[in-house]
């Protein structure tokens, strides 16, 4: 019986988790239901639907406005995708989970953006008056 | 798993270790953790490729613009493929945690089918491009779209194998926990490329037929 107590102390401590043995995985990654799937599903075929008609029928005549709805749409499936089919909350492997996702998310925003905001800028950075075959030697 | 039993040898070293591996209450703790790891790296390389098109999207060299090549219906069908491809991997999920081995290997059969019509259409939609002197050679538009597009894909076609793999092997051994604890690894990664195809068709195709 010690044995017992002692391989749980080890591993409470260890996942610094409190709750009952049998329960430990119902609220992490390890419990799917029917009706997580369906919600996911139906709010993913709905984010999809709507971008794909707006573009397909034409509606805004905006480009910059239809981009930027585009954009938040697939911002929202995204989400949806992770919360309702990844399974993603901040519980799951004791938040482990989440910070590799948050890290990554900050890794991708910088490679993104910064990529984008240098390269648009790139012809005007780069000393035009250097770049003139007439002013090399 | 394995390190949080390495970590109870450590601590609980006169104790019998058996008593640990009765009791199978976490099938999948750092295993999971290790393939999600796996996947955010992954992110990053899809990240790096997203941030190539997003530079090079718009340079045609004189060729074809996005508005001129992509077939949006096919793009259409092939996110509807892909996306049921998702919920009924879910159901592969649900039958396999009711300890169901046929009714998990139907739905995980259904899901490579549908997975397969994705790579089919993909490929079809490729071949139609390079037929018409689109290839990924024309532009540097067209570089980045296959390359993007082209791992995608890539992708796709290994989470297959991989599917075809476990199928075999739930059928041979049935639902043990080690098989569970590999269709939960597939699941992550059949999910997550469904979550980098939201990104592919909005900022690759949607976007790019803009005007």
């Amino acid at each position: 019986m010690s044995a017992h107590t002692d391989v749980h102390a080890a591993h409470d401590g260890h996942d610094h988790h409190h709750d009952p043995h049998d329960e430990h995985h119902d609220d992490g990654i390890g419990h799917v239901s029917l009706k997580g799937y369906m919600i996911g599903f139906v709010l993913a075929v709905l984010l999809t639907a709507v971008p794909f008609a707006l573009v397909m029928s034409g509606g805004l005549k905006d480009s910059g406005t239809t981009a930027l709805v585009i954009l938040g749409f697939a911002a929202v499936q995204i989400v949806v995708h992770m919360v309702y089919f990844l399974h993603m909350n901040a519980k799951s492997e004791g938040g482990w989970n989440m910070l590799a996702l948050i890290f990554t998310a900050v890794l991708v925003l910088i490679t993104l953006s910064g990529s984008i905001w240098v390269m648009y800028h790139l012809n005007h950075n780069m000393m035009p008056a250097l770049m003139d075959p007439r002013n090399l030697p | 798993m394995s390190d949080a039993k390495s970590y109870d040898t450590y601590n609980t070293a006169a104790a019998p270790l058996r008593f640990h591996q009765e009791t199978e209450h976490h099938p999948e703790n750092g295993t999971l953790l290790g393939f999600w790891l796996y996947l955010m790296s992954d992110c990053l390389i899809f990240a790096c490729l997203f941030a190539v098109y997003g530079v090079l999207g718009r340079s045609y060299a004189g060729g074809p613009t996005g508005a001129e090549i992509f077939e949006l219906p096919l793009v259409a069908l092939n996110t509807s493929l892909l996306l049921l491809s998702s919920i009924t991997y879910g159901f592969a999920m649900l039958e396999m945690q009711r300890n169901r081995v046929n009714g998990t290997l139907v739905w995980l059969a259904v899901t490579g089918l549908l997975g397969a019509g994705f790579i089919g259409i993909e490929l079809y939609e490729f071949g139609n491009l390079i037929a018409e002197g689109n290839g990924p050679q024309r532009s540097a538009f067209l570089s980045s779209f296959f390359t993007l597009v082209g791992t995608h894909g890539l992708h796709v076609s290994c989470g297959i194998i991989w599917l075809i793999t476990l199928m075999v092997q739930v059928k041979r051994k049935g639902l043990i926990g080690p098989n569970k604890r590999r269709l939960w690894c597939l699941s992550m990664f059949w999910h997550f490329l469904d979550v980098v195809w939201i990104g592919v068709f909005s900022f690759v195709y949607l976007m790019g037929v803009l005007p």
